[in-house]
């Protein structure tokens, strides 16, 4: 066990190398000058020199690398063009939106996905079953800022139940922040319950297939027990996985959600800084989300063997 | 679904393309979603005869509502018809879908191909693959966006980066299990050239989950464009996308909601349509990746 999460680890060493190399490398493949393209179209050349002389852009290539890669190692991410502050702080500043959406909205795809995957495996071919699967295909076809739209005139502007747009931070209580993040986590859920809820199907019909199932039915267990005890424990691996991996869907999806309802998290520093190429942050937000991905994927592989004693390396 | 004998006898003889035609017509879900797409691009291909200029500006036409006048979907901020936004707006959406989703499955197929069957190759390219796949894709095709600037052709490129090691993935996948079959080894052992192998032997096995993943690359595209042009990196401001309508339309949410509503539901129903055609050609095609999915 402690052998494989050693080794599991080390594997997330060359695929955290190449976002590092591909986002330094990001400044670098831009067409032309990557001083001019971030001083804008009315630069002048004393301009241009100076964010060259910043960036380090007149060292060599490999040295540049090199420079970039101590500090990172350090936690220094830079400093940002438009606001002279450093990444790694405005970052810090932003993460606490972000982290309750995404979390909330975990939370909530796996409760509505998780039972609705199950009952739509064991009604197979009913109308249950074809109720579930249409909703996990329109999950997956409605964009998020489309239904955060619709959510938003219905709640908020014909109803008024909920705040139209902005976030409340934690500080101030936990009412006003949950009515803050009422609307955007079920925007964001939708998509990833779509998501989970398929797999979920797909792999309590599987296991209700086995041998064991049938045994229990025969020994007179209970529907409940049999569904919840033996099949989902069994089904368990392939949907902690999609749970994992939907993270890089819904990590895409906050950075949508927080533009629709107006919430300062990381994914509007990430369009703000796009549009004034603010090219540091944008650097730093991408490496921050990439290794979120990561470690929480690894973290879902060291669960596997919780869930299924037999996966032993 | 056993088939009959005198049906196997019938499509025996027949070729692979016949065969693939004879599935289709057999699923209903399949037929209704190739029609549904096939009213989409007749609609977006009309677009130009169907409706006024979509760039018309009309400062007194200003925010109509829907139905008002001559404008079907009524009017936006600048008194554009949004009936005729709506509709030119398809063909962007379904030329991002299309294009992305072929020269993706073209590009990833070769690399795929060459990876699944080289093993030096498959441990270099898999690990670029691998690192690439960590990086969110939206945040990937806005970093790329940002970098190359706004228009279509570079809106499909970003898009196809990222779907790129998706399709190398499932290509080497299928190339693993194919290669180890014994007819390759026979192919092997009467010295058939490498290339020959590749294509004669092994390509022709990934034919079937390459269509159905491009159907889906296709559908996540139009999203992933609309999303780009949402937030602001994707097609030029000037060109009537869905992504740009809704984007341009946000300001003006509160007091006139068609303006996004229109193209926000032409978008998803597209998309559906597209995610329902892959489905059902999932179902058609490889009866087993249904119970992976």
């Amino acid at each position: 066990m402690f052998a494989y999460i050693v080794r599991r680890l080390l594997a997330t060493i060359p695929v955290i190398g190449v976002v590092a190399v591909f986002v330094f490398l990001l400044l670098h493949l831009t067409p032309g000058d990557p001083a001019a393209v971030i001083a804008g179209d009315y630069a002048r050349p004393e301009d241009i020199a100076k964010i060259r002389e910043r960036l380090g852009l007149n060292e060599p290539i490999h040295i540049q690398f090199g420079t970039w890669l101590w500090s990172l190692v350090q936690g220094d991410l830079g400093i940002s063009i438009f606001s002279n502050l450093p990444v790694a702080k405005l970052i810090q500043q932003r993460l606490e939106p972000t982290l309750i959406l995404a979390l909330a909205t975990t939370i909530l795809s796996i409760l509505i996905a998780v039972p609705l995957g199950t009952i739509a495996a064991w009604k197979a071919g009913t109308w249950i079953d074809r109720a579930v699967m249409l909703f996990a295909v329109a999950g997956f076809s409605v964009p998020i800022f489309v239904f955060g739209y619709i959510l938003m005139y219905i709640f908020s502007i014909e109803l008024k139940w909920l705040p139209v747009q902005g976030y409340k931070p934690i500080a101030d209580g936990l009412g006003p922040l949950i009515q803050s993040i009422t609307l955007p986590t079920i925007a964001l859920a939708i998509l990833q319950s779509a998501l989970i809820a398929r797999i979920t199907r797909a792999s309590v019909m599987e296991v209700l297939n086995e041998d064991y199932i049938r045994t229990a039915h025969a020994k007179g267990l209970a529907q409940n027990t049999v569904l919840i005890r033996h099949a989902l424990k069994n089904a368990a691996v392939p949907i902690v996985t999609i749970i994992g991996i939907s993270v890089g869907l819904l990590i895409g999806g906050v950075v949508v959600t927080e533009s629709v309802f107006n919430l300062p998290g990381l994914g509007r520093l990430t369009v703000d800084s796009i549009l004034r190429r603010d090219y540091p942050i944008i650097q730093g937000v991408i490496l921050v989300f990439s290794g979120a991905f990561v470690l929480v994927n690894l973290i879902v592989d060291i669960l596997y063997t919780l869930f299924d004693p037999r996966i032993r390396y | 679904m056993a088939a009959t004998t005198s049906e196997i006898i019938s499509a025996a003889p027949a070729g692979r393309l016949s065969r693939f035609g004879h599935y289709v017509r057999r699923n209903p879900v399949v037929m209704v979603g190739l029609v549904l797409l096939a009213i989409l691009v007749l609609i977006a291909l009309l677009a130009p005869w169907l409706t006024v200029d979509p760039l018309q500006l009309s400062p007194i036409d200003r925010l109509k509502k829907t139905g008002v006048g001559d404008h079907l979907f009524g009017t936006d901020m600048y008194g554009r018809d949004v009936f005729a936004r709506t509709l030119h707006g398809s063909q962007i959406s379904l030329v991002v879908g299309l294009c992305v989703a072929a020269l993706s499955t073209a590009v990833g197929l070769t690399i795929g191909l060459v990876a699944g069957y080289v093993r030096l190759v498959d441990a270099i390219v898999m690990r670029i693959m691998d690192g690439l796949m960590a990086i969110p894709g939206v945040l990937l095709a806005i970093a790329l966006m940002a970098l190359t600037g706004a228009s279509v052709q570079n809106v499909i490129l970003a898009l196809t980066v990222i779907e790129i090691p998706r399709v190398v993935r499932l290509v080497r996948g299928v190339v693993l299990t194919i290669r180890e079959m014994p007819y390759v080894e026979a192919a092997i052992s009467i010295g058939t050239s490498f290339p020959k192998i590749l294509i004669r032997h092994i390509l022709p096995n990934t034919v079937a989950p390459l269509i159905v993943q491009a159907t889906y690359i296709c559908a996540s595209s139009m999203i992933f464009e609309a999303v780009l042009s949402f937030l602001g990196a994707g097609t030029p401001p000037e060109i009537p996308s869905w992504g740009n309508m809704i984007s341009e339309g946000r300001a003006y949410f509160q007091i006139a909601p068609h303006i996004i509503f229109f193209p926000g539901v032409f978008l998803a129903v597209c998309v559906l349509v597209v995610n329902i055609l892959g489905d059902g050609l999932r179902d058609t095609l490889d009866p087993r990746l249904r119970r992976r999915m």
